[in-house]
């Protein structure tokens, strides 16, 4: 192994398919128009001297350094700003260009400090290859002033910033602008009293830098340098695998010192996001190696008891005879399993062929249960596939980007900031949201043309008006619906969407969004070109979740916005392996690749394979076990990956339905609020422990690599297989990639997936069908996947919820997550992302605050139906008046003690995106507060108890 | 299983269906949902509590569910 540094090319690749054929040194070379000197040069393996050009952002031709000569032209033009021409002959080497660059080096190096054998860049140092490449010998300079006192700015937890080594190339501005789209960063000052400035001269951690690592990436001296380099020194391999935080699922360069992770570089080639990273993936990944990481299996018999540490052999048979002993005891079906989308596809696989062919029963459940089941549902029924439709890339063809219930720039920033790119190339902009999302005015150069208002819970109204203008004013695509819709479907909702109460008029009042927005914003959409819908949870998380879903299907279909690039309805995944754990058959009634389990021959083909009898009947979904575990019925959960004591709505029923459980079994990397209900505890693996793949928001399979041994002894499907064979159904893995190979031997869309073509081709979108497939980037391209291949349209009514607002709960709470955070925080709480977001807090409109005479950072109390918690109020115009707002990050917050067990009529996604509230000063915490500090501070007694001695 | 939870699910579920002007495809679609989607203990308990009692369940779920214990 060796760290096998990604080549740099200079500029970025031209995208034009005319080809123009040059001389370079002699060497023909055949590039796209477009392309730079500096690039073709590049190609055929000639590399100009550089130092502001990199090839993730636009030439500058600020550095000098690249400088060539062309046969016929004047000067010494710069190659990277310099387009190659049909029969140009450019000489890259000769002593006048030699002495240009020695002399430009010269006047670098002549104010940059000779520290390189000490410098944390040593080694990995532009400036100090291109005084090698250029010969330099000597500075003949004494400069009378220089940079070399600049003060370190080491506010950034994870970099520091030394302007002491800035060449000032703008390299890290232009990432910050280009690819991030923050515009952060400036050149401040003219001349010698340049600078790298972030905002105003202010330290980075104060400035609007958003910590993605895009500057860190680009600047090509020690100035802005990651501080595990300076701490660890340079890495000495590195291993491709992919991110565990969102669904966008970014490719990364794990950069080693044998077993340690030095850093996390973005991957140049990751197909998903195109070398650009976050600050969760990019820098938040010390939690794999936090003190909490739980190593040893422990049992107990109660959770009143100390946890005893066991040998991995008596924590599976003590697992494995307990929900024996429970089946025996209370049924087959008293026992199940939950499932995460932050377990790999193969983990997931071998999980619920457990459950089903193990167990004997199909209660197997999983988190997209509280995320994304209305999408599986809604575009299963519509489209005859649970995925979304495109490909990332496919925005940057968009024409009118519609975000609905989504916070690109927060939950998924790298596609956040493609999208970003492409909105400030001009396209258009629909937000529909009740708050005001960065993108909505607070991002530089982007401004949604609408930003729809709406009250949290009407989300199927307004679809059904822009559906009743889209059919009244005549905007649909009549050719696409013809030739590719259900055409008596249509017929259908056209009649149902054209009646009165759908018209923007008459839905105003219900969603509080003025009729003649909507309408523009409605006209926008179906007219503006390529119009492409991204959504989110704002969408899913409601008792209409389905019915948003489908609405959301059927303008799509009305307006021909599908089956081609830059349109599409694009779910926006959580969690980096939502679409996956749907994909491997983790829902109660389905099979991998969405078959239900009645169909006889999708029942026949598994139980010929896994040699088990299996049920045909739906199991429990996660709010049937815990009803049925009230009831005594349930008694037995082996719990993946998954926080259910925090995250899942109605908190004090989970924890009560878990304490009636006889054995919990909890498999997780942190003794996180669900094991602290559990009787067996399975020390789990981080993604940096083990191999598997995860599949992103565009059905992208990617791989997933070891890249340190798991601290606890085994990867997560080992252990899953241990289990197994302990509850006597064999499995015989010696490799994920077997698991794979047996997914692809028995699903369709599957078929042509193997590890071998994924490490090939770096990724694979499914469907792929076949060997010869290469994957599937846009879908419904010439039918769509129901059995007759048309699109289904159905019809929406709006059904208002049954959680409002009333005289005693008078606002609306709905809830969303921050960038610096991820969910449930088990992971982000562990770092030093905390710097950014140490607590979860209650957003109030200044109105709502005034009425109730509650001031910026006063604690408030937030009482619902459900229950009642208290967190400090920030008083912001972001949400509007009778809307509140919190994140989720912290269990302490106890934001769902409040959330209700109100759900999706469809698939039981909880409701929680409305919450009816009340909102007070008060100057103590919550009762249920109180009480969650006793029980967690118990808790940890009894793991201190239970592994003192070890 | 509380069966206050269960006809509330199947009310949520025949409010959706309840958009179809025909009534026989409606519950016809309520009663696959349900088929789909429920534990057969739930579907059991439904159904007991419609033979039984079936007043807090709308017109469209009690067919629905009638058309169920039939199939």
């Amino acid at each position: 192994m060796s760290i096998n540094k990604q080549q740099d090319f200079g500029t970025p690749a031209s995208a034009a398919t005319q080809l123009v054929t040059l001389e370079i040194d002699g060497f023909k070379v055949t590039a796209p128009v477009g392309t730079s000197i500096m690039r073709a040069a590049a190609s055929i393996g000639i590399d100009i001297p550089k130092l502001c050009a990199t090839d993730s952002i636009e030439p500058f031709g600020s550095c000098r350094l690249c400088v060539v000569q062309i046969e016929g032209g004047r000067g010494m033009p710069a190659s990277c700003t310099t387009p190659v021409a049909e029969g140009l002959k450019v000489v890259t080497q000769n002593k006048s260009l030699a002495d240009v660059r020695r002399g430009v080096m010269e006047l670098y190096i002549s104010d940059h400090p000779l520290d390189c054998l000490t410098c944390s860049a040593n080694g990995d140092c532009e400036l100090q290859d291109m005084a090698g490449a250029v010969g330099l010998r000597e500075v003949r300079y004494n400069p009378i002033e220089t940079h070399l006192d600049a003060v370190k700015d080491e506010s950034n937890p994870y970099f520091s910033f030394d302007p002491s080594k800035c060449i000032v190339c703008s390299r890290c501005v232009r990432a910050c602008e280009e690819t991030q789209g923050t515009f952060a960063l400036t050149i401040d000052g003219r001349g010698f009293d340049s600078k790298v400035s972030p905002s105003q001269n202010e330290a980075f951690m104060d400035s609007e830098c958003v910590s993605c690592g895009a500057c860190v990436q680009a600047c090509p001296t020690a100035t802005l340098m990651e501080k595990s380099v300076i701490d660890h020194g340079q890495p000495e391999h590195a291993i491709i695998t992919t991110c565990a935080y969102c669904g966008v699922g970014c490719s990364f360069r794990a950069e080693m010192k044998g077993e340690q992770v030095i850093r996390m570089v973005p991957n140049k080639d990751g197909q998903a996001n195109h070398g650009h990273s976050c600050v969760k993936g990019r820098f938040a990944f010390g939690y794999a190696t936090h003190k909490d990481r739980m190593t040893k299996p422990m049992i107990r018999a109660s959770i009143k008891d100390a946890w005893q540490e066991v040998s991995w052999e008596v924590a599976i048979n003590h697992a494995a005879s307990e929900l024996k002993r429970i089946q025996a005891k209370y049924g087959k079906d008293a026992i199940g399993g939950i499932t995460s989308s932050r377990c790999t596809n193969e983990e997931v696989y071998i999980m619920q062929k457990l459950i089903r062919a193990g167990f004997g029963n199909n209660n197997v459940d999983t988190c997209a249960r509280v995320c994304h089941s209305p999408t599986g549902y809604g575009l299963k029924q519509t489209f005859g596939e649970s995925s979304g439709t495109q490909d990332f890339d496919s925005v940057m063809k968009a024409d009118v980007i519609m975000v609905i219930g989504a916070n690109p720039t927060d939950g998924h920033p790298v596609f956040g900031s493609q999208m970003k790119k492409r909105l400030r190339q001009g396209a258009k902009l629909i937000v529909i949201d009740p708050r005001e999302i960065d993108l909505v005015r607070n991002s530089p150069h982007v401004q949604a043309n609408h930003h729809l208002k709406l009250r949290p819970g009407t989300n199927v109204a307004l679809i059904n008006a822009i559906g009743h203008v889209i059919i009244t004013e005549k905007l649909m695509d009549e050719a696409f619906v013809k030739e590719r819709c259900d055409i008596a479907s249509f017929a259908k909702w056209e009649t149902f969407i054209a009646q009165e109460h759908n018209s923007p008029e008459a839905t105003e009042s219900v969603t509080g969004v003025p009729a003649t927005e909507l309408r523009a914003a409605a006209r926008l959409y179906a007219t503006g070109n390529n119009g492409a819908i991204y959504y989110g949870l704002g969408v899913t998380e409601h008792s209409q979740g389905s019915t948003m879903v489908i609405g959301i299907a059927n303008i799509a279909m009305a307006t021909g916005n599908l089956g081609r690039d830059g349109v599409g309805v694009n779910p926006l995944r959580g969690q980096n392996n939502v679409q996956g754990s749907c994909d491997m058959g983790s829902f109660p009634h389905e099979f991998p690749g969405y078959r239900h389990v009645s169909d006889p021959a999708t029942h026949k083909l598994f139980e010929a394979a896994w040699q088990a009898e299996l049920s045909d009947e739906p199991g429990l979904r996660i709010p049937n076990m815990f009803d049925a575990a009230m009831d005594k019925n349930f008694m037995g959960l082996y719990c993946e990956g998954e926080d259910i004591a925090q995250s899942d709505p109605d908190i004090q029923h989970v924890h009560a339905a878990l304490r009636s459980m006889e054995c919990v079994i909890v498999q997780d990397i942190f003794l996180n609020e669900t094991a602290k209900f559990a009787h067996v505890f399975l020390p789990g693996s981080s993604f940096l422990e083990k191999s598997g793949t995860f599949t992103n928001a565009e059905r992208r399979i990617s791989p997933v690599r070891k890249v340190m041994t798991p601290l606890a002894g085994y990867q997560d499907w080992e252990v899953t297989q241990l289990l197994s064979n302990a509850m006597g159904y064999p499995m015989n893995y010696s490799h994920p990639s077997e698991i794979m190979d047996e997914i692809a031997s028995l699903t369709p869309t599957f078929a042509g997936v193997s590890y071998d073509k994924i490490d090939e081709l770096g990724s694979i979108q499914w469907p792929c069908y076949d060997e010869d497939s290469v994957g599937t980037p846009i879908m419904h391209e010439d039918s769509f996947m129901r059995d007759n291949g048309k699109g289904l349209f159905m019809l929406t009514e709006y059904v208002p919820t049954i959680e409002r607002s009333s005289r005693k709960f008078p606002l609306l709470l709905t809830t969303g997550r921050i960038l610096s955070q991820y969910n449930v925080g088990a992971q982000t709480r562990r770092t030093e992302n905390n710097a950014w977001h140490a607590e979860d807090r209650l957003e109030i409109h200044p109105h709502d605050a005034e009425d109730r005479g509650v001031k910026m950072d006063d604690w408030v109390g937030i009482k619902s139906r459900a229950g009642e918690t208290v967190l400090r109020a920030t008083i912001t115009e972001r949400v509007q008046p009778g809307v509140v707002y919190t994140t989720f990050h912290f269990p302490e917050s106890g934001a769902n003690v409040i959330t209700t067990d109100n759900s999706d009529w469809a698939t039981n996604c909880p409701e929680y995106k409305v919450t009816a509230v009340q909102i007070s000063k008060v100057n103590q915490p919550s009762e249920w507060q109180e009480k969650y500090r006793a029980f967690s501070e118990t808790q940890l007694d009894l793991l201190e108890q239970g592994t003192s001695n070890s | 299983m509380k069966i206050e939870t269960l006809v509330k699910m199947a009310n949520d579920i025949g409010n959706f269906f309840n958009a179809e002007s025909n009534k026989d495809i409606a519950a016809e679609g309520v009663s696959k949902h349900i088929l789909r989607s429920w534990h057969p203990k739930m579907r059991r308990e439904i159904i007991a509590y419609c033979k039984e009692d079936g007043s807090a369940l709308s017109e469209l779920a009690r067919t629905a569910i009638n058309k169920l214990d039939q199939a």
